[in-house]
C-alpha cells in the first residue's frame, strides 16, 4: 500500500489540478488570485487543489504580506518519469528478445 | 483540460526490424514463438479468445480484441489491478517492418501504478540479470 508514487498519481489525476500545475510549470511562480483567474473555478476550490499538490510535493508556497505565491517543483515528477521508463523498459526488453527470435527464425 | 483521453498513461515502444511483416506476425501470434520472447501463453488468433500470459511471478489475463493479419493486433492485458490494452501495429518499410507496441490504460491511481510496476519490474530485472550473466 505504501507506494511513494500514489500521492503523485492521485494529485495529477484531476484535470483542473493538472492544469494548475501545468500553468505553474509554464509561467513560473503565481499568486492564488492569478491561478484562480486562469483556472475557471472558485478561489476556495483552487486553494484546495493547491493543498493537494503541496502535500504531494508538487508545489511549494511562499508567503509575502497577505499574498501566497506558489511555484512548481518539477523534480517531484521524477517518480512518474521513473515509472514510465520502467514500463517502457519491460517492452524494450521484450523487443530485444523478439529481435533474437526473428534472427533465429531465418536459420 | 477536461479531455478524457489524458486521464490514462500509455507506454509506446517502436522498433524497425529487417524482416517482412509476415514473419513478425508469426512471432506475435504463434504460442510457441510468443513464449520465446514474451511469456508462456495459450493465445489463438481469434477475436474474443481469452488467454493468459504466464510468468514465474504470476499471470496476465488477456482477450483478443482485434486482428488484422500482418497489420494490427490488439488484446486486453489485465493483471494486479491493472486494466490495460496492448495494441501492435506493423507497418512495412523499405528495409523491413516498423513494429509499434502501445499499452494504454494505466490509470493515475495507486492500484494501477502498483499493479503495473509489480508486473513490469520483475521481468525487467530478470532481463537485466540475463544481460549481466551474459557479460562474462
Amino acid at each position: 500500500m505504501a507506494n511513494p508514487q500514489d500521492a503523485l498519481f492521485k494529485s495529477l489525476a484531476d484535470p483542473t489540478r493538472r492544469a494548475i500545475f501545468e500553468h505553474l510549470c509554464r509561467d513560473g511562480e503565481q499568486t492564488v488570485a492569478a491561478l484562480t483567474a486562469a483556472a475557471g473555478v472558485s478561489q476556495p476550490a483552487v486553494s484546495k487543489h493547491l493543498g493537494v499538490l503541496r502535500r504531494a510535493g508538487l508545489v511549494t508556497d511562499r508567503h509575502e504580506g497577505r499574498q501566497t505565491h506558489y511555484s512548481a517543483q518539477i523534480k517531484a515528477l521524477a517518480p512518474l518519469a521513473d515509472w514510465t521508463s520502467a514500463m517502457t523498459g519491460f517492452w524494450e526488453s521484450r523487443f530485444d528478445d523478439l529481435d533474437d527470435l526473428l534472427k533465429r527464425m531465418d536459420q | 483540460m477536461t479531455d478524457t483521453s489524458t486521464e490514462t498513461l500509455s507506454v509506446v515502444v517502436e522498433r524497425e526490424f529487417p524482416h517482412a511483416p509476415e514473419k513478425i506476425w508469426r512471432a506475435l501470434t504463434q504460442p510457441h514463438l510468443i513464449e520465446e520472447w514474451l511469456m508462456k501463453t495459450d493465445f489463438a488468433p481469434v477475436v474474443g479468445h481469452r488467454f493468459d500470459m504466464r510468468a514465474e511471478w504470476g499471470a496476465v489475463g488477456c482477450e483478443v480484441l482485434e486482428i488484422e493479419p500482418q497489420r494490427a493486433l490488439a488484446y486486453s492485458w489485465v493483471a494486479h489491478g491493472l486494466d490495460s490494452v496492448v495494441t501492435w501495429t506493423l507497418t512495412p518499410t523499405t528495409g523491413g517492418t516498423r513494429l509499434r507496441m502501445e499499452q494504454t490504460g494505466f490509470r493515475r491511481d495507486q492500484r494501477q501504478a502498483y499493479g503495473g510496476a509489480k508486473a513490469g519490474w520483475p521481468r525487467f530485472l530478470d532481463k537485466l540479470e540475463d544481460v549481466l550473466a551474459g557479460l562474462d
